[in-house]
């Protein structure tokens, strides 16, 4: 089964990502670490059968949401950024220790007490995470909440080209 | 079906794979000697001056501002795409072509504001 060895891949990369994030000099490198991130759990929802969150992972995180930060780092003074503490690996281990122990606790009582959730069989998952499923309900049934989010982003789009375009005197 | 994703990660890994390859091909065949000129930053030829981290102004903002509302709005109109055939088969592509139309010309509106004021202007 390739699903679980995909899985594991992704879920390994992306946490490679997030430690590079966090653990690299440069804002900018930090940046395409946490592009790597975003694309890794793009795969780990496809490897989960949630096709539509994949594409929007990919279309939303790495595209919109980067550029958001690649705007911060640009309009941030880098020089006067305070340095990372690192070189502190006894300190860290016990950081993971301490989450791994505290998700093997949640795990247990969760399981114990009844309260996580039945798994989902794949044909369900395929099912209600394709774009399919979606834009029959979004363009029949739902049609009029469609159009109110058109005129939400219509607003989005006039306030921020107000916004900026203000003149302050 | 996660199958018919695979032709997406073969073209992911064919893409990742020879990028890589090209790049430690260069590094190994080609010679490589280096000296303190050559590493130098390149600046047209100048000696380089001051640093290179400072901030930037950003006069693409607004661009950036309205591609995110954009973007958004591609999220909606990606199951409208991909469902089209289907739509196609059930006789109601048309109806639903009207209701994404519609979509698309509240979002225009939000564009030709945008290109009336001159947000899409450099300063």
């Amino acid at each position: 089964m390739i699903g679980p060895i995909l899985f594991s891949v992704f879920a390994v990369a992306a946490i490679a990502g997030a430690l590079g994030m966090l653990f690299s000099k440069n804002p900018v490198s930090s940046a395409l670490w946490l592009i790597l991130t975003l694309f890794c759990v793009a795969g780990l929802y496809l490897t989960l059968n949630a096709t539509f969150i994949a594409v929007v992972q990919v279309l939303v995180y790495a595209g919109a949401i980067m550029v958001l930060f690649l705007f911060v780092i640009m309009l941030l003074n880098l020089a006067e950024l305070p340095r990372l503490q690192t070189g502190d690996g006894k300190r860290f281990l016990g950081y993971v220790g301490a989450c791994g122990i505290f998700a093997a606790l949640m795990i247990t009582t969760s399981s114990a007490l009844g309260v996580l959730p039945e798994p989902v069989s794949v044909g369900v998952a395929a099912e209600t995470g394709s774009a399919l499923n979606l834009a029959t309900l979004l363009f029949t049934q739902y049609a009029l909440p469609f159009e109110v989010i058109g005129i939400l982003l219509l607003v989005a789009t006039i306030g921020a080209v107000m916004l900026a375009k203000r003149r302050f005197v | 079906m996660l199958s018919d994703f695979l032709p997406l990660l073969l073209m992911l890994l064919i893409a990742t794979g020879l990028a890589m390859t090209l790049l430690k091909a260069a590094e190994l065949l080609g010679p490589r000697r280096p000296n303190r000129i050559k590493q130098k930053a390149y600046e047209s030829g100048m000696d380089p001056i001051g640093t290179a981290r400072e901030r930037y102004s950003v006069k693409f903002y607004l661009v950036a501002m309205i591609f995110i509302v954009f973007d958004v709005e591609v999220v909606f109109l990606y199951p409208w795409a991909a469902s089209f055939d289907e739509f196609m088969a059930a006789g109601q592509a048309l109806p639903v072509l009207g209701i994404v139309f519609f979509f698309i010309a509240i979002l225009a509106i939000g564009l030709l504001y945008d290109i009336k004021k001159g947000g899409l202007e450099f300063d």
